[in-house]
């Protein structure tokens, strides 16, 4: 996509470095799997070491030497400050509004920070039946705020989105609020090609800063929706080199673990 | 009271074709071997019911065993989408079956429901979410205290729950540890809970006095299968077989492959040959 030989990182490493550095050291972070639960570490590692960081498998305040391949590895359980039961964990921690940060991922998202992870198509009838919400629909309606990362593309990032698995702004504006949802929503959405946040007014997200050696072009052709930026656009600060060693570690470590297992096995 | 079985004899005994069935695990503590003796016995028109569905019942509605599944996460976790699943519910094949999905605050409430006795669960849930518009068993109640509107799901009360647990004690009274999931819910719930283990130990004088411990009147029969949640695993015992996770979706994205590795792995194979299957996943002493 981007040129980016020289720049020493590759998009997915600056979307991960750059939703990292979103996160607190005094969050408590409930973590979706994939490219969130990256970013939730790699903030542990860096700059918030106190992090806390919940799976939805009951592990509260986990700290992984490795990325889980599931939300339920039994690394989560051994690092964990305590593990409580799956009902547990959704009524009392995420409903009882424990957590200040819903971190997810999408595999359609709208401008207005609705994800579809449900059905591309017809619900009856789907094109393709996607795995469903999980936990993501109360996730993004009990956490305080919402991030969401995903790679940018015309598939991903639609004007429409097929299915409503997770409510953001839905039509934009106070429509959170006329359905008596009193959480913030989507505050944050961090690509592979710049940081967004939503318009204080309509929630539409618009680009508030850019990656190093993206182009407005390379943002609206990875993007289903017409792309707005903030007047003062700036440039996301590159990834340290403390950044980028944690990241390519934690990458490293995780790679050699779930290939470990492979060997001698029966069926 | 509860009765110390082999598999084949549990499975027996306490399933039925067109039974409502939970076979829970959150991840962890999956209760393969059952599954797969389910599949070896031929049950059909099963209602289907987990949180999580991942490989078994996968492998079950490709067998064609399921008449409906009641779900919050079809996905292989980790690795993405359950082609049999998809192929049922996308084209009808094997059979077509009908769909009830939720999410997880959803089915864990259900569940609780379920094990407290209560008709049905409320909980601050499904605001703004499509699943509310698509499945008729999502209403909601109006507080009578405070007059916020909350969401509503029958409870779940399975005919037969099978979950796998660490080990049991002489008398049949069974620990469950690590991540818990919704598994002693599910027990609670059901009309009749079925329990492998890894392990049967004399008593269980030494554990921590809160440890989930299901008492063996809540059970109606235990047996004892040693790596009987692989490729899941069990805390304390083996980890998880990540590979065999990732290998599942090459498999399963094939009709005949699928097959061919059911044939060889389920039908020609018994609970025995769960101990093999996990022996380089025991963590070294």
């Amino acid at each position: 996509m981007s040129d980016t030989e020289d720049l020493g990182f590759t998009p997915n490493e600056m979307m991960t470095i750059a939703a990292s550095r979103a996160l607190k050291n005094d969050d408590v972070c409930f973590v979706g799997i994939g490219a969130p639960s990256a970013a939730c570490n790699v903030a542990r590692l860096t700059h918030a070491p106190d992090i806390t960081l919940i799976y939805e498998s009951g592990t509260i305040g986990t700290a992984p030497d490795v990325l889980p391949l599931s939300i339920g590895d039994g690394e989560l359980c051994e690092t964990a400050v305590t593990t409580v039961a799956v009902p547990e964990m959704f009524r009392y921690w995420l409903q009882g509004g424990r957590i200040s940060i819903g971190f997810l991922g999408a595999a359609q998202l709208d401008k207005f920070g609705n994800i579809n992870t449900t059905v591309i198509g017809d619900y009856a009838h789907p094109k393709t039946r996607l795995p469903g919400g999980g936990g993501a629909p109360e996730i993004a309606t009990s956490s305080r705020e919402v991030y969401i990362t995903m790679a940018q593309s015309k598939r991903g990032m639609v004007e429409k989105i097929d299915f409503f698995t997770s409510f953001g702004h839905g039509e934009g504006g106070d429509h959170r609020k006329r359905l008596g949802i009193d959480t913030a929503g989507p505050t944050l959405l961090i690509t592979d090609l710049a940081v967004w946040k939503p318009d204080p007014v309509t929630k539409e997200f618009t680009v508030v800063s850019v990656h190093p050696g993206v182009t407005r072009e390379q943002l609206q052709a990875t993007c289903g929706w017409t792309v707005k930026f903030v007047e003062a656009l700036d440039e996301t600060p590159a990834p340290t080199e403390l950044e980028l060693k944690t990241l390519r570690d934690l990458q490293a470590r995780t790679k050699a673990a779930h290939a470990g297992t492979a060997k001698g096995k029966a069926a | 009271m509860v009765k110390f079985v082999p598999l084949k004899e549990a499975v027996a005994q306490n399933l039925h074709d067109g039974d409502a069935v939970a076979f829970e695990g959150f991840t962890h503590l999956i209760p393969t071997a059952a599954a797969h003796e389910a599949i070896r016995q031929g049950f059909r028109d099963l209602t289907l019911i987990r949180m999580t569905p991942d490989l078994i019942y996968d492998q079950m509605i490709g067998m064609g065993m399921a008449r409906k599944i009641v779900f919050s996460y079809v996905g292989n976790p980790g690795v993405g989408l359950l082609r049999r699943a998809r192929d049922a519910i996308e084209n009808g094949f094997p059979r077509a079956i009908e769909v009830e999905e939720h999410s997880h605050a959803g089915m864990a409430n259900a569940y609780e429901a379920g094990a407290a006795g209560l008709p049905c669960a409320v909980f601050r849930g499904y605001r703004g979410a499509g699943l509310a518009e698509v499945n008729p068993n999502i209403k909601s109640v109006t507080c009578p205290f405070t007059g916020e509107v909350l969401a509503a799901v029958p409870a779940i009360r399975p005919d037969v729950t099978f979950i796998h647990a660490q080990k049991a004690d002489r008398k049949g009274n069974v620990l469950v540890e690590g991540i818990i999931g919704i598994q002693k819910e599910a027990v609670l719930a059901a009309k009749r809970a079925v329990v492998t283990v890894e392990e049967v130990v004399d008593n269980f004088d030494d554990l921590h006095p809160n440890l989930t411990v299901l008492p063996s009147w809540t059970i109606a029969a235990i047996s004892v299968v040693p790596g009987g949640s692989h490729p899941s695993y069990t805390h304390g015992y083996y980890e998880r077989d990540n590979a065999a996770y990732l290998e599942w979706d090459e498999i399963a994205a094939d009709r005949d492959r699928f097959q061919a590795w059911m044939q060889k792995n389920v039908i020609e194979s018994s609970a025995d040959d769960f101990a093999a299957r996990v022996e380089h996943l025991r963590k070294a002493a």
